[in-house]
């Protein structure tokens, strides 16, 4: 079973952020979307977990078509998908264990002490051992970045979706950041979709990348493929030089303005 | 794109705000909805219902009573000062006790509200909406609606038909100390004023009245911070209109209570 975005249209009023979106993450893999900022990466994200419906298209995650289920099928499709947000989105009134035991308590089947050996097995991965009462005001940003991972993996997902897990954090942080994805999906086997603009990141912790681009994939390949790509908009993006992205945009400038 | 001449663009812009005002309407009428429905997921609303109505309703007593006390003593000395030479005194009394009663506990305590429970609601709901918390909540598998607005809309409603009737015992009360402390009236004529046009409906229309007050004030401020757009700017702007749009219903509220029911 796997994540597959199938030809997705979405606009927001006049703006059409996704034209043909289609990407597929294989099992048991990490796959990385990079784009621009406002490229509509997180609104890709959105959609896996039926927070956002397609205007067209479809979405299938672990065998199932996201926009036909019900709420009740959709919420128990919810719980075998960990949702890691860009700023964490952690419950401000409540401690670190709360948090993590909000996944836990609504699925059920946990005795208290269960959760309480789930929540301090689940910290102990992402290396906050003894956080349980902090509250998230007390944390730094990579803290709360890591306490939110720690929420998304909680209740054992068997996928894992990240949203810009490393923006706004330094390059050590980072760096822990990114060895977490790659232990999460050693530890735990999760199949996983991270969006990032970042491209050491997405180097370090991919099988695959994708660059969205104008609403869909521009290209797709191994982290080796993508370093070595011909693409003058895709080189651009991955070096940092914008002058490349320009040359690449003009021929499909041109091109458009003929048809 | 060409601009529309001068004349047409004020009959564009009419256009456009009621199109924007339906589409707002419309959009409040499937947010009631799904709050009727989820009124049937009890286990996620449940447990959260007392802590909202002791944040909501028991932390507002101080205030709703506080605005009740004064609210007596002016009623009292404004009777006096009106009925001086042409009418008893006594009827201060049934002035105090009518009027706080139908009308000035209801309202003012429900405006008093509005700023205090209707304004929390929608900067707490719109901060969760603006930093994904309401998203998360989502993919935790909780129905949002079940596990924010649901509890906040009960508790508004079953605590403010009771804060209002402190207010309205603590406005009578002041009313009679200020009535036997600084004018030349007695409890006993006090109270014989009270009971004078008192009928139980009173406390029945009283209660209906805040019931839907409770209800306005808590279901605007969810709505208001669950449509919450942008960052810090949007959640001031959710909840300056929280409290705006409430009050306002508020008020036709009390006018459609008194035209329905008196």
């Amino acid at each position: 079973m796997s994540i597959e975005l199938v030809d997705i249209h979405k606009a927001f009023g006049n703006k059409q952020v996704l034209r043909g979106f289609s990407l597929e993450v294989p099992d048991g893999e990490t796959t990385s979307l990079v784009g621009f900022s406002g490229a509509g990466k997180s609104v890709t994200l959105k959609h896996i977990v039926g927070l956002l419906e397609p205007d067209k298209g479809t979405v299938h995650v672990d065998g199932q078509e996201v926009p036909t289920l019900s709420r009740e099928q959709l919420y128990e499709l919810r719980r075998q998908v960990g949702y890691v947000f860009q700023f964490a989105a952690l419950f401000d009134s409540m401690t670190i264990a709360e948090n993590l035991a909000m996944g836990l308590r609504k699925q059920g089947g946990f005795s208290e002490d269960d959760i309480r050996e789930r929540i301090a097995e689940s910290l102990r991965l992402v290396e906050l051992e003894g956080f349980e009462n902090r509250l998230p005001a007390e944390l730094s940003g990579g803290q709360r970045k890591r306490a939110g991972l720690a929420r998304a993996i909680a209740f054992r997902p068997k996928y894992l979706l990240y949203d810009e897990p490393t923006s706004g954090l330094d390059p050590v942080t980072t760096t822990v950041i990114d060895r977490l994805i790659l232990k999460m999906k050693k530890e735990l086997g999760v199949t996983s979709l991270v969006i990032t603009h970042d491209m050491s990141s997405a180097y370090r912790v991919s099988d695959r990348i994708a660059m969205l681009y104008e609403g869909r994939v521009l290209e797709s390949g191994t982290p080796d493929e993508i370093r070595g790509t011909e693409n003058l908009i895709v080189r651009g993006f991955v070096e940092g030089k914008p002058e490349l992205v320009e040359s690449g945009e003009e021929p499909r400038r041109e091109g458009a303005q003929r048809g | 794109m060409k601009r529309p001449p001068l004349i047409a663009r004020p009959v564009g812009a009419l256009g456009s705000t009621t199109l924007d005002a339906v589409a707002g309407m419309g959009r409040f009428g499937g947010f009631l909805l799904q709050t009727i429905r989820a009124l049937l997921d009890v286990k996620t609303w449940g447990p959260l219902l007392i802590f909202q109505m002791r944040r909501l309703g028991v932390d507002s007593l101080p205030i709703a009573l506080f605005l009740a006390s004064f609210t007596g003593i002016v009623l009292a000395l404004q009777a006096s000062y009106t009925f001086t030479g042409a009418i008893p005194l006594y009827f201060v009394g049934t002035l105090v006790g009518k009027t706080m009663i139908l009308e000035l506990g209801p309202v003012l305590t429900g405006l008093a509200l509005s700023g205090r429970v209707g304004a929390s609601i929608a900067a707490e709901l719109g901060t969760m909406r603006v930093s994904e918390q309401i998203d998360a909540l989502e993919t935790l598998a909780y129905d949002p609606i079940s596990y924010l607005v649901v509890p906040r809309v009960l508790a508004g409603v079953l605590t403010f038909p009771i804060i209002v009737m402190f207010a309205n015992v603590i406005g009578i009360l002041s009313g009679w100390g200020t009535a036997i402390n600084l004018l030349d009236m007695s409890t006993e004529e006090f109270v014989r004023g009270l009971r004078l046009f008192f009928q139980p409906f009173d406390i029945t229309y009283s209660i209906i009245k805040t019931t839907s007050f409770g209800f306005i004030v808590t279901i605007v401020g969810c709505f208001q911070g669950f449509t919450t757009l942008g960052g810090a700017e949007g959640v001031g702007v959710a909840t300056t209109r929280a409290v705006v749009i409430s009050s306002m219903l508020i008020l036709v509220l009390d006018a459609f209570w008194a035209v329905l029911l008196l």
